[in-house]
């Protein structure tokens, strides 16, 4: 008898054979069939941890070989893990690392690559997403669509640079941010709750009316007043005792300004209050049921009120990255797009807490791979590489791993009597 | 409404203004004069100009309208294909990566073929509106298969559209002879619209083409059957799935048609005024798109009016930025303000106190799931 699969099983199916098409066509290219002539060298020591390891030294075409094996051994067990119905997350995730690292073997065949780097560098650029993507994360678990983390950020970039650039402290620029981010939120919450206007439009006209005004002030103020107005200091790097000696994870985790410090408090925050308290279990519910929620006695609107401004000062935290936790000056639009692929992440990481994690990671590592290989001087054209965020978004909304859902009652506005 | 509050802000952040402010006469007095100014010089930059009139006829004072009906022309187009996809029911953010694909089929076959005068116009307007149609249409596939959520892919698909325009122009094929930056050769001369009022003014035919474009969806939507189709999904997907319309062929074919219709902007631009290919020559107009649509109510009549004041607003803020020094990006503030009271009619309800109206609802799209 033919066996009948279910939508969410084709999918899977399409995944599963994706991965292991990669996997092979990975073993092929880069192992036989155009193998690298020279070898590869990675580095891992950055500033002056202990060295335990320097670097390493292998001849391309034969690490190409083991990485992209590593991806066919992965893929086999995700297509076994598929017949036998279990979960295919974790081998596809190892296929992708062989791949990955298969690839970046085979280009950078007779050249360095500052391994270490291109990790800290991807936490870094990935600091801001994630921050993003949390705002993201609690309005849209409590059924508020929030196009606006864009908004969010540039906004409070710019509070965070301009208020730290008058007082002369970093942290009157952190105090000021996550206000910044509330605010924004505060027009997202009102317009949204209070006079059901479309979330998507209204985030989106959110967005263009923050790029408006940063821009506007940034020309009217921060230019021609530069030294009053935009010199805010940074944050020094703060070293762990003894962590931060480590080879690798030292430069990684250890040794980071207080902004990066906070993202894991508040990821770690998050992913335990959303799961395991009443007030995560009150947010889940109005995400995905809110007439049931308001049976047992929950104010919806209330809720979805107050979580908005949380994520506003989630968010504004991570635009005071741009400002006082990096750089110290504001740019004109700064964030570039980094709300939209915040917004990405989450959708990419399944609206759970640790999925939106690893997917701004993977996509800060793919933004920093490919400024690395523009830097070492690689064929492939860097515009290629800079699209990768947004496939891998595509890949992930159309489902071609998993299924991916948003929370039932996200983007509709609730109103007592079921009017809508 | 969002031009008072526009006022204020550039009040607020004109120093001269602020220095006043310890009598509060004179503050109001400069306040006032600033902000008049500014206006003034909106109006002198979208409509007339007497200033351009010396040693010239008097008719050399209309450059401004000029200049604002070649910044309406894209504007009308990108902004018919956001209102296309609303009147179906779909959010289409995407029409700035179709206007990028429209422009680069218009140019390739603009600078690439030497055909006759007339044809060669056609076929290079086709292959933008063509390039566009597909890529727009990807999404309605992706959308109708998969159920994956319009904005996300047209936000990606923008993305990616930004990102492969300057890899093309990097390309050898795109590259002009003797140059290195990323500009393509000019079209042709065969390949360009005709200019209306002489080489002084940029106005051209490309007018027409959006008019005949408003004409088309107007005529698509009220009077054939598809577009009985497009607006029974857009009111309620499921009565007219119910009511046997294949609801994946609208997703499918109304993403087509709005990618046509935003390359064909992307196309107007490239053969009636910019005439090279460069990296920025979608500059907003497929974000404008989306405040045109929402101005103009998604009607394509309403579109054509909000894209004329749009375009007035940015031929006139280019003038006030040069000769009053208000930055040009106050534009994006307008813009923003109008489409927030427009959305909110409960908000404005609200403001002023009126009791409920017999108003039509508001535009929606659907949430994540919808």
């Amino acid at each position: 008898m033919k066996k009948v699969r279910s939508n969410i099983e084709k999918r899977r199916l399409s995944g599963v054979t994706a991965i292991s098409l990669m996997s092979s066509l990975s073993l092929l290219y880069f192992g036989f069939i155009s193998p690298g002539k020279d070898k590869t060298t990675f580095g891992f020591v950055l500033n002056n941890e202990w060295v335990i390891i320097k670097e390493w030294v292998i001849a391309s075409a034969t690490g190409a070989k083991i990485f992209s094996l590593i991806a066919v051994v992965a893929s086999i067990i995700a297509v076994l893990a598929f017949r036998a119905n279990r979960k295919i997350v974790i081998p596809a995730a190892i296929a992708t690392f062989g791949i990955l690292m298969s690839f970046i073997t085979w280009v950078a065949s007779g050249k360095f690559i500052p391994f270490t780097g291109l990790l800290q560098g991807a936490l870094l650029l990935a600091v801001p997403l994630i921050f993003g993507s949390m705002s993201g994360l609690i309005c849209e678990r409590s059924g508020v669509i929030n196009i606006a983390i864009e908004g969010q950020l540039l906004a409070s970039a710019f509070v965070s640079g301009v208020v730290a650039s008058l007082t002369h402290k970093t942290i009157w620029g952190l105090i000021a941010a996550p206000i910044a981010g509330a605010a924004i939120s505060f027009l997202l919450a009102t317009f949204a709750i209070k006079f059901s206007v479309d979330q998507v439009i209204l985030g989106f006209v959110l967005n263009v009316l923050v790029i408006g005004l940063t821009d506007f002030l940034y020309k009217k103020l921060l230019v021609p007043y530069q030294s009053t107005w935009n010199t805010a200091p940074t944050f020094g790097h703060i070293e762990l005792p003894i962590l931060a000696k480590i080879t690798v994870i030292e430069p990684i985790f250890f040794s980071q300004s207080i902004v990066v410090y906070l993202m894991f408090a508040i990821v770690a925050t998050i992913t335990f209050a959303l799961f395991k308290t009443k007030w995560g279990l009150r947010t889940r519910a109005i995400g995905e049921h809110p007439t049931a929620a308001d049976t047992v006695g929950i104010d919806v609107n209330k809720l979805r009120f107050k979580n908005v401004m949380i994520a506003g000062l989630i968010a504004g935290v991570g635009g005071a990255y741009y400002t006082v936790g990096s750089v110290g000056a504001f740019g004109k639009e700064m964030t570039a797009g980094a709300g939209f692929i915040a917004l990405a992440a989450l959708i990419f990481g399944k609206w759970s807490p640790i999925g939106a994690v690893f997917a701004a990671l993977l996509f800060g590592f793919a933004d920093n791979l490919q400024s690395t290989l523009t830097i070492i001087g690689v064929s492939i054209p860097s515009e290629f590489m800079l699209m990768v965020p947004y496939i891998a978004t595509i890949i992930a909304v159309t489902g071609l791993v998993g299924r991916v859902r948003a929370p039932a009652a996200d983007g509709v506005p609730y109103l007592r009597g079921g009017a809508h | 409404m969002a031009f008072t509050l526009t006022g204020l802000i550039i009040a607020i952040s004109d120093a001269k203004v602020l220095a006043k402010f310890s009598s509060p006469l004179e503050f109001f007095k400069s306040a006032l004069a600033t902000v008049g100014n500014a206006y003034l010089a909106l109006f002198q930059g979208s409509v007339y100009d007497v200033n351009l009139t010396k040693g010239h006829t008097f008719i050399h004072g209309f450059y401004p309208l000029s200049e604002t009906i070649v910044t309406a022309t894209p504007l009308i187009l990108t902004g018919l294909s956001v209102a296309l996809a609303f009147k179906s029911g779909l959010f289409n953010i995407g029409a700035q990566g179709q206007f990028i694909f429209g422009a680069i089929g218009a140019s390739y076959v603009g600078f690439h073929f030497h055909l006759p005068v007339g044809i060669h116009i056609l076929v290079a307007a086709l292959a933008g509106a063509l390039f566009a149609a597909i890529w727009g249409g990807i999404v309605g596939l992706l959308k109708a298969r998969t159920g994956a959520h319009e904005v996300i892919l047209t936000i990606m698909m923008n993305y990616i559209a930004s990102y492969f325009i300057l890899w093309v122009l990097k390309t050898q094929s795109f590259l002009r002879p003797g140059r290195i930056d990323p500009i393509a050769p000019e079209v042709n001369q065969s390949a360009r619209l005709p200019l209306l009022a002489g080489a002084n003014f940029r106005l051209n035919f490309g007018i027409f083409i959006a008019l005949a474009a408003a004409v088309f969806v107007w005529w698509l939507l009220t009077k054939t059957t598809i577009g009985f189709k497009f607006r029974a999904v857009g009111a309620n997907g499921q009565a007219a799935k119910t009511a046997g319309i294949s609801v994946p062929f609208v997703i499918t074919s109304t993403m087509m048609i709005c990618g046509a219709l935003a390359g064909l902007g992307g196309a107007v631009q490239v053969l009636g005024s910019e005439y090279a290919l460069n990296a920025d020559i979608a500059g907003s107009f497929g974000f404008d798109a989306i405040t045109v649509a929402l101005l103009g109510r998604a009607q394509p009549l309403g579109t054509v009016f909000a894209a004329l004041l749009f375009g007035a607003l940015h031929a006139g803020g280019r003038t006030m930025q040069s000769s009053t020094g208000v930055p040009l990006d106050i534009v994006l503030v307008t813009q923003a303000l109008i489409v927030l009271f427009i959305a909110a009619p409960a908000f404005v309800r609200y403001l002023f106190r009126i009791k409920k109206m017999n108003t039509s609802a508001s535009l929606t799209s659907k949430g994540w799931n919808g």
